[in-house]
């Protein structure tokens, strides 16, 4: 697979929390190259791999949402009021152009308050401040967009020098494109354990798609491919990896040590850049819900470093997301033996 | 208005100062209809012979320039620190792609909403703070690819949206040079002078040398003037409005306007159907600031195009007013050429 290619289209693909469709659809074709054993369940994209009933039966995750809004009310004039799904950074949503996934695709631009009216640049608006210009009436409006219908950053990623891109979605497409490319590199090579690939809903929610996932899927090991900071001038080192420094081996209290471990020492003897990000309490990824699904798994997060996250701008390196994928693949050869 | 036109105008990069693309291609748009000179500053000068000559010289002006931001220093990790060029709100370049120089993508990024104080979600980073990120490893990267002083400019797909609306970066002023380069590929009645000119955005400057050059009678200056027709800007704050038609002020914060040339407007407005407006608040200004007081003074009239976010790169206007101040704009000349 052209890993670029890969990543580039999965990241502009909409795909909202709770509304995740156009992207599911599209990592499900994807996945489909590679099994014949896959589904969408409950809006997770599901696919089976390896010996099925083997143990241990391990679990590769990455979500498939990004963060966006939903529309909450149309004014008087036409413009759509909103709610924001996931964490989003309200400096920088002034002039903003998104697009509505109505009944159709709806272009708009997030209002600004021009400069005559507001002197101070410093303000951030609340986001009950917000409003979405549709260049629509209400009556328009209303033919094309519902209450509920989800909002999303306009961006299109692109590539910057060397191996760089950027896009609005990187987080999490990045991690969806590092499982497909994991499931490439382990493609007719025996696998001694099951595995389960998901791609989840909701997660910038609070991981909801992830907890319903991992019920069916029950898994003993749990991998979530998700980013993190790396770090940029006006942030900490202690925070933040490194662009261009390798995967991102998660340790926390509630990740397994061993595995952690055993993530490091594959790094190690294949001589795999990596880098170890700690976290002193829960880790905010898929990981968390995983390790106590039902009876508990054994649950390890891997992160590719990623700059500005949750801006329309997010900004990778691609050599971080093939050897996130390296190291996957390797563990996926040697577990169960 | 053709929009195919106004978008290729606004997908031509030109921060202020860095004109030499639009005025290249507007060169060679009308070149074959006119004739042309470049002055020192960058300004187009372009002399139209009508079916006969004027009484009036009546000059017409709309600027090249865009705002943007320029390159003031490379950073130890390859990023780059920039200065605004004309009125930008950091808030409006804060988490947006841009190219920087001739072309090279970059993004104003932003640190993480995850690792910000309660403090820092609630305060807007001022362009101190900012940087351009063009995926460059270190600085010895960067500065290969880039020079201190190179203009950064916006990048917006121009999209048509809702009812009949339009969204892109620099539709001031390419709007103005749109109407303009129409004007000069069509008949006209009367001889009479275009000016294509520079970095209005940091002073009204090119107009200043180009309105001393052709030393007219008359001038018609053709702008996007902000229009705050949102649902958080009450009637009267709203200074004019989309798809209420052509805006003449008769008052800005650079220009007092003829008073004749600013009534004319409306009796030739309600004789041809075109939709007319002013201003409901004395706020902004335009290049009218340094042409009506050019040498002895020039009767001057702005028209201008009501625009949503005006110097973000997300200005939005509506096709109905854009065809209003075309339509208006050519009425005017008419009559100004023989006042």
């Amino acid at each position: 697979m052209d890993l670029e290619k890969t990543i580039m289209s999965l990241a502009d693909a909409d795909g909202v929390s709770g509304d995740e469709t156009e992207a599911a659809q599209l990592a499900l074709s994807m996945l489909k190259e590679y099994t014949d054993d896959c589904y969408i369940k409950n809006g997770n994209v599901i696919g089976h791999f390896g010996s099925k009933g083997a143990k241990p039966h391990i679990l590769l995750d990455a979500h498939i949402d990004r963060i966006g809004f939903a529309v909450t009310y149309i004014t008087e004039d036409g413009f759509l009021k909103v709610s924001n799904c996931g964490g989003i950074d309200r400096r920088l949503l002034l002039a903003q152009p998104v697009t509505v996934l109505g009944r159709e695709k709806v272009s708009g631009v997030i209002c600004a308050i021009p400069p005559h009216l507001e002197k101070d640049e410093s303000k951030v608006p609340e986001m009950e401040d917000i409003c979405i210009d549709i260049g629509m009436t209400k009556a328009q409006a209303e033919k094309v967009i519902s209450l509920g219908d989800k909002v999303t950053f306009a961006a299109r990623c692109e590539k910057l020098l060397g191996d760089r891109l950027t896009g609005a979605a990187l987080d999490d497409r990045c991690g969806v494109a590092a499982i497909l490319r994991a499931v490439e590199l382990v493609k007719g090579k025996t696998l001694h354990s099951g595995v389960t690939v998901m791609f989840s809903t909701q997660e910038e929610v609070g991981e909801r798609g992830a907890k319903i996932g991992a019920f069916d899927i029950d898994p003993d090991v749990a991998i979530a491919v998700d980013v993190s900071f790396a770090l940029t001038s006006d942030d900490s080192e202690v925070k933040c990896g490194k662009m261009g420094g390798g995967c991102m081996i998660g340790f926390s209290p509630v990740l397994d040590r061993e595995l952690s471990d055993r993530m490091k020492a594959i790094a190690a003897e294949k001589n795999m850049p990596y880098q170890i990000e700690v976290m002193s309490g829960t880790t905010g990824t898929n990981a968390d819900r995983f390790s106590v699904n039902k009876s508990g798994a054994r649950a390890v997060t891997l992160s590719i470093p990623l700059k500005y996250m949750h801006t329309p701008v997010e900004v990778i390196s691609l050599s971080d997301v093939e050897n996130t994928a390296q190291l996957i693949a390797a563990y996926l050869e040697e577990a169960g033996k | 208005m053709k929009t195919e036109l106004l978008e290729k105008l606004c997908g031509l990069n030109g921060t202020s100062g860095d004109e030499k693309s639009v005025r290249e291609f507007i060169l060679s748009e009308i070149s074959d209809f006119c004739d042309c000179i470049v002055d020192p500053l960058g300004n187009i000068i372009a002399r139209k012979k009508g079916a006969s000559p004027a009484k009036n010289k009546v000059m017409v002006s709309a600027h090249m320039d865009e705002v943007g931001m320029i390159v003031t220093s490379v950073k130890s990790d390859g990023t780059l620190t920039v200065s605004p060029v004309g009125g930008v709100d950091p808030r409006a370049a804060i988490g947006r792609p841009v190219r920087v120089g001739d072309g090279l993508y970059g993004v104003i990024g932003a640190k993480a909403v995850h690792n910000l104080s309660d403090d820092e979600k609630k305060t807007a980073p001022k362009f101190t703070a900012l940087y351009a990120d063009i995926g460059a490893q270190d600085k010895a990267e960067a500065e290969k690819l880039v020079s201190l002083g190179d203009r950064v400019h916006f990048v917006s797909d121009f999209i048509t949206f809702g009812d009949g609306f339009v969204k892109g970066k620099a539709i001031d002023d390419r709007f103005g040079c749109a109407v303009m380069i129409e004007l000069i590929k069509s008949e006209l009645p009367y001889d009479c002078i275009f000016t294509f000119v520079v970095q209005e955005e940091v002073g009204l400057r090119g107009s200043r040398t180009a309105a001393y050059t052709v030393d007219p009678d008359f001038a018609i200056v053709l702008e996007a003037t902000t229009a705050a027709d949102i649902p958080l800007a009450s009637a009267e704050k709203r200074c004019c409005e989309l798809g209420k038609g052509a805006v003449v002020s008769y008052m800005d914060r650079s220009t007092i306007y003829d008073r004749e040339l600013y009534e004319l407007s409306q009796k030739v407005s309600a004789d041809n159907g075109i939709k007319w407006q002013t201003k409901t608040m004395v706020a902004g200004g335009n290049d009218s600031g340094a042409i009506h007081i050019s040498r002895g003074g020039v009767r001057t009239i702005a028209i201008s195009a009501p625009c949503r976010y005006l110097h973000s790169p997300s200005c939005v206007v509506k096709l109905s007013d854009l065809e209003d101040c075309e339509r208006l704009a050519k009425a005017m000349l008419e009559k100004m050429c023989m006042l």
